[in-house]
């Protein structure tokens, strides 16, 4: 089993949902954060007072999945999730030691 | 809290005490006048004749001037509350608001104590008298002058009317310091500055025996004599340029000065946190202000229909000329700058309104829009001083520029009305560089006034209560260490 973090762009939210959904992927964890990387901050000016922003608001997707799913997922959200600027995000993947679902008890892929 | 009430005890002594030794000094050729004056409902009525017959108030003028007043206290609260509560951070919001409302109510509880009394009642050029001490003798039959001959409106609405000016103008000054003043400080302040800045300002500007004791030459120079200081000089300040916003601003800079800079100015974001609340809150200024400036022609009239369309229109243009200018210089056209504009539109047009055509507005908006982005800019680089939400870049430079503009617009040749000569019954010869020295004499005189007596009264709160919150309180923000609770929970 897999854990797949992807960081997106806030306005991508749906068309990630949809593309994930047509492939199989049964649930996922939506959180808003904030963060920089290589697109830095951005600067505001409120009557002349210049303040620079440098964390920007991004949406942070969460799923547990099959492994063999994992190829599919990474290639529906790259696509996406994609505008082609900077600051589209990134996906993380790690290995996945137990799952289990807590109102039936059951472990393991079943409780995917 | 010990030092807090001794000081209000004190502040109590100072403020009953000057305008009673006012009352003595003038008091002495008029005793007979004044004996009359206790004895009739309004000082007005007894300086006209006796035989004359009692006047009735038009009862649409008596509907005006009340909706007016209720719409001068919807700019306070919460116009004004939000309109600086959006420009301050999360965790200072609620004190922001917290100063306004209590001013508010502060300053009403104040004015009809001895506010009113002080401030519209003939006592001498710069302060009245305290005849009318918890509006003593004052009935619903009572009535005032208005700006017309034979044209009165009840007193009461009079003085809920200037009521809430009064209580605007101590809320104006908050925005200069704030997210770093100490409440108590802050309202022990408000109280010494109201009686002795905002009372005499009021009286000086505003207070005349009005129109019907002006029957002939004689007459009338006996009761321009018994005029406030500056009414007598001519400055003409239609709904209250000098008493209420070069007042307050001036105030709010030396506040800003004494009070010192926000920590970490300059190095953490101080950003406003909510433009969509200041949005709301400037625009129920602009709706409010209809009241303000229309309902300063105290009668339901074309000169109120007049100020309420140059409050539109110079409010509009002065919006987008900050808009457009700072598009051109800074790259983006902002809310917060729309915003700023139309309050800058409606500081310089408030001394104008009724005085000038629509064409004068126009150019006073424009200029406004203009000339109050550069206070907020380079001015503001120039003094040095952390004024928090501008109030001296919009408040100040906005009055000032409508006070002086006031004098060339109204000239007749300019589509202004002219000043009406009660003695002769019709618009008096106008002369543009008399009328425009007489305005500088209203701009002196409050700048002056207010600057001294905001200095020896925030020294004086400074040594008994002392300004500003420990830093630490300050980085933590004023919502919960001042008040124990947050604006928001998320």
């Amino acid at each position: 089993m897999k854990f797949v973090t992807a960081i997106i762009k806030p306005f991508k939210l749906d068309e990630v949902r949809e593309a994930l959904s047509a492939i199989g992927v049964q649930g996922i964890t939506v959180t808003e954060v904030k963060g920089f990387g290589r697109q830095k901050g951005h600067t505001e000016l409120y009557r002349g007072a210049e303040y620079v922003v440098d964390f920007l608001p991004k949406v942070k997707i969460e799923a547990a999945v099959r492994a063999d799913q994992i190829d599919q997922i990474i290639e529906a959200i790259e696509k996406s999730a994609s505008t082609g600027k900077i600051g589209d995000g990134k996906v993380f993947v790690f290995d996945l030691e137990q799952v289990v679902r807590i109102r039936t008890g059951e472990t393991g892929t079943d409780a995917l | 809290m010990k030092r807090l009430f001794a000081l209000l005890a004190l502040v109590g002594a100072v403020g009953f005490g000057a305008p009673a030794w006012a009352e003595e000094k003038a008091a002495t050729p008029e005793a007979a006048v004044a004996q009359v004056a206790t004895a009739a409902p309004a000082a007005v009525e007894a300086a006209a004749p006796a035989a004359a017959p009692a006047l009735v108030p038009n009862k649409g003028d008596t509907a005006w001037v009340l909706v007016c007043a209720a719409l001068v206290i919807l700019m306070s609260i919460p116009g004004l509350a939000l309109f600086y509560g959006g420009l301050v951070r999360t965790k200072n919001m609620l004190s922001v608001l917290m100063q306004v409302f209590v001013i508010f109510s502060l300053i009403t509880v104040l004015w009809v104590v001895y506010g009113y009394s002080a401030a519209f009642t003939e006592g001498n050029a710069f302060f009245g008298t305290l005849d009318k001490l918890f509006l003593k003798g004052i009935t619903p039959e009572s009535v005032g002058a208005t700006f017309s001959k034979g044209v009165v409106i009840p007193e009461l609405a009079f003085v809920v009317f200037q009521g809430a000016f009064a209580a605007i103008t101590c809320g104006l000054i908050v925005g200069a310091f704030a997210e770093r003043a100490k409440f108590a400080a802050i309202l022990v302040f408000m109280v010494i500055w109201f009686t002795l800045s905002y009372i005499p300002m009021a009286h000086m500007v505003w207070y005349w025996a009005g129109p019907d004791a002006y029957i002939d030459a004689a007459a009338g120079e006996a009761a321009g004599a018994t005029a406030g200081f500056l009414f007598q000089k001519g400055a003409l300040d239609f709904a209250g340029g000098t008493v209420v916003h070069i007042n307050a601003a001036i105030a709010g800079l030396v506040g800003a000065y004494m009070i010192g800079k926000r920590t970490g100015l300059g190095n953490v974001s101080m950003a406003p946190h909510s433009l969509t609340f200041t949005m709301i809150g400037a625009s129920l200024l602009w709706f409010g202000w209809f009241g303000f400036n229309a309902g300063s022609a105290l009668e339901a009239s074309g000169g109120a229909a007049l100020a309420m369309v140059n409050t539109w229109v110079a409010t509009a243009c002065a919006a987008l000329s900050w808009m457009f200018a700072e598009w051109i210089l800074k790259g983006k056209p902002s809310m917060l700058g729309a915003a700023s504009g139309a309050v800058a539109g409606l500081v310089a047009i408030t001394p104008a309104a009724g005085f000038v055509g629509v064409m004068g507005g126009i150019i006073i908006g424009l200029l406004a829009g203009i000339v109050c982005l550069w206070g907020v800019n380079g001015l503001k680089k120039m003094l040095g001083a952390d004024d928090s939400l501008d109030v001296f870049g919009i408040h100040g430079i906005g009055g000032i520029l409508g006070a002086i503009l006031t004098g060339v617009f109204v000239d007749p040749a300019l589509g202004g009305t002219g000043v009406y000569d009660y003695v002769a019954n019709k618009v008096g010869d106008f002369d543009m560089a008399t009328q425009v020295i007489a305005q500088f004499w209203g701009v002196g005189t409050v700048v002056v006034w207010s600057g001294v007596v905001s200095i020896v009264a925030f020294k004086l709160v400074d040594i008994v209560i002392g300004l500003r919150v420990p830093e630490e309180e300050e980085r933590e923000g004023l919502d919960l260490t001042s008040h124990g609770e947050s604006a928001y929970h998320h």
